[in-house]
């Protein structure tokens, strides 16, 4: 039984068998986007924002997206315009210790700079406690946030969000 | 708070003119131009009406005016469909029992 | 009935429903030339597409990636630069197959208007199910809550169960949340989640749990939901005792499917068909979205529900064959925008979830087959 269809968040697996998700090669090339859009829906927004050309929906729109990460920049474009808030960036060789995310947050309060959050796994689960490095707004994110958290690079293959405050 | 006075799309509540009503003589303050089911609710109402048969209490349940629950006496008519009807100043709302009567009649 | 002074009573075309349906017809319509009236019973238009603050899906023509709010606005100015008269504060309350409206302005004013060509794009009401203590307050429709939160900005409560797992239950489930209430849980009667996937992610990830293969038993309080009581069912639909599971909530909203407003296409004497997947009986039409009663013409959920970015494109399919039935455009160009937006129609027809649609599509378009002939 698909995980997606019945807790509601893609596993691991069934995002490793979807092909805009990275390889472990692939995170370790730096910041990249990391697309989590498992199932064919009309939507390709990701490849018509991407500057680079880094995304392929292509005929019919249904196609899973694909990324040429060699292209990708990780400017983050694309995750603020999938409607289906389904992209976050990683960069897992932020620092020695820390990898990076950066997420679509569109909740409110905002955290602030240096603040001390809570990463959540794609259930939810409290997972550990990051900084938030910098929150940036555009008017091309049409209020959407992107919100970059340092955390224990460990954990970044389970890290998909912060816990709201 | 019940009222959503800031929001991550819809931005800060910029309404600010405020009119009084009465729901069942108790004066309230609702916000120019709102429905009065939001007016009500803002204000910690959420019962408007009882059951004619089994003396139930009832409040929005479609909020586009379709399926009449949450119909009230307003400035003494019966049966108003308040999710789709506006305050205005002054306006007496009152919890409407039953099917409610037609004054004048 | 009373003759409203100075007031036209006549139009090429009258729009009932000022939904994202109706306002792209309005703007097809009235761009090739048309005298329309655009009609609707709330006090603003836009139907449900205000509430709509997330963004869509699709690609750039279908404005993927903009917020449904967005486009909205957009096609009001659209129908502000073409002057469309639009009459608010207004129902229709019947109409006959010779095109006569009888319509109630401010619920005051009855008066009768007719048309060359009328287009019904009233859209859809929620359904409903029944449970132990639904009737209590805190017990409302999904769109409902939406409306109270996005368009009202009032939270109808403060910790949310969600019945329904589809895209409008996890949609509505992440704007409760936006707007600052909690959300307790999802319930689904199905073994699985309805939804896109990418919206249960987005509210997984916020901490909801889902409760597949479950439905509401009770909802508890004295004159307000206070808990609510949930059962697993078994592979029958039966409720498996001792599965109860009580949930704190003071709201509990249902998503459980919509019903096309199809009234005022039944007093016209259009056909009918049944399909449960596009919400019970919708209008017989054909691929110009002409019903079966010559002059009369629907476009969006109540021709069979699907969603906003459809809706529009029918809207426009339906303005534009309206134009071209009054002679305003040629035979060439009605036909090259007619593919235009078939094409589009059809990308948002396809994938997994999309097929199906279509297919419910196929089936009343089917039955519309017989009679393009009687219109040609």
């Amino acid at each position: 039984m698909s995980c997606l269809k019945k807790c509601g968040a893609p596993s691991i697996e069934e995002l490793r068998a979807s092909p805009g998700f990275p390889t472990e090669e692939d995170y370790k090339t730096g910041n990249i986007a990391v697309i989590e859009c498992i199932e064919q829906i009309p939507c390709n927004p990701c490849e018509t924002s991407c500057p680079r050309g880094a995304i392929n929906v292509g005929n019919p729109i249904t196609n899973l997206p694909t990324i040429d990460l060699s292209k990708c920049t990780g400017c983050g474009i694309c995750v603020v315009k999938c409607p289906g808030i389904a992209i976050h960036l990683m960069d897992i060789n932020y620092n020695e210790d820390s990898a990076m995310i950066t997420i679509p947050y569109e909740y409110l309060p905002l955290p602030q700079a240096n603040d001390t959050v809570t990463l959540v796994d794609r259930m939810g689960k409290e997972v550990c406690e990051g900084k938030v490095e910098k929150i940036l707004s555009s008017k091309a994110y049409d209020l959407t946030k992107l919100i970059k958290v340092s955390f224990d690079k460990k954990y970044y293959e389970e890290i998909i969000s912060i816990k709201r405050i | 708070m019940t009222r959503i006075k800031d929001h991550p799309i819809l931005g800060k509540d910029t309404r600010e003119e405020i009119v009084t009503i009465t729901f069942d003589g108790k004066e309230i303050t609702a916000l120019k131009g709102e429905m009065i089911a939001s007016a009500l609710i803002a204000n910690g109402v959420h019962s408007f009406r009882y059951t004619e048969k089994h003396n139930k209490p009832r409040g929005i349940y479609c909020g586009i005016g379709r399926c009449t629950d949450c119909v009230m006496i307003v400035d003494g008519i019966p049966n108003v469909r308040t999710c789709v009807t506006e305050v205005k100043d002054g306006m007496k709302v009152e919890t409407q029992y039953g099917r409610g009567e037609w004054k004048n009649e | 009935m009373g003759e409203a002074s100075g007031k036209m009573n006549n139009y090429d075309v009258v729009i009932v429903g000022a939904g994202p349906a109706g306002l792209a017809a309005s703007i097809e319509a009235a761009g090739a030339g048309a005298r329309v009236l655009l009609i609707d019973e709330n006090n603003k238009p836009g139907g449900q597409l205000f509430k709509q603050i997330h963004k869509f899906f699709g690609s750039r023509e279908h404005k993927a990636g903009t917020r449904g709010i967005n486009i909205g606005t957009e096609l009001l100015d659209d129908t502000e630069k073409l002057n469309i008269e639009v009459m608010l504060n207004t129902e229709v309350c019947g109409l006959t197959p010779d095109k006569k409206i009888w319509i109630i302005e401010n619920k005051e004013i009855s008066r009768e208007i007719t048309a060359g060509k009328i287009i019904i794009a009233t859209g859809a009401y929620e359904n409903s199910v029944q449970f132990d203590g639904w009737e209590l307050p805190g017990v409302m429709g999904a769109g409902a809550a939406q409306t109270m939160i996005n368009l009202n900005r009032v939270l109808p409560g403060h910790k949310v169960l969600m019945l329904g797992s589809g895209n409008v239950g996890v949609i509505v489930s992440y704007q409760l949340m936006q707007a600052g209430a909690e959300v307790a849980a999802i319930v689904e009667a199905a073994p699985t989640l309805g939804g896109y996937g990418v919206h249960t992610a987005k509210v997984a990830r916020a901490g909801v749990p889902f409760y597949t293969s479950h439905t509401i038993k009770r909802a508890h309080g004295k004159n307000r939901v206070e808990r609510v009581e949930i059962v697993q069912l078994d592979s029958n639909w039966k409720e498996i005792e001792g599965t109860e599971k009580i949930f704190d909530a003071d709201t509990i909203c249902l998503a459980v499917g919509l019903t096309p407003m199809v009234e005022l296409i039944w007093l016209a004497g259009c056909k009918f068909t049944f399909i449960g997947s596009m919400g019970g009986y919708v209008p017989v039409h054909d691929r110009y979205m002409r019903t079966t009663v010559d002059g009369i013409y629907v476009a969006g959920d109540v021709a069979g529900i699907e969603e906003a970015s459809t809706a529009m494109e029918e809207g426009r399919l339906a303005g534009i064959s309206v134009a071209y039935d009054l002679n305003l455009i040629d035979d060439a160009q009605a036909e090259k925008r007619i593919e235009e937006i078939w094409t589009k129609l059809d990308s948002l027809r396809c994938g997994q979830f999309g097929e199906k649609r279509k297919t419910a599509k196929d089936r009343i378009l089917e039955e519309g087959e017989g009679m393009i002939l009687c219109h040609a």
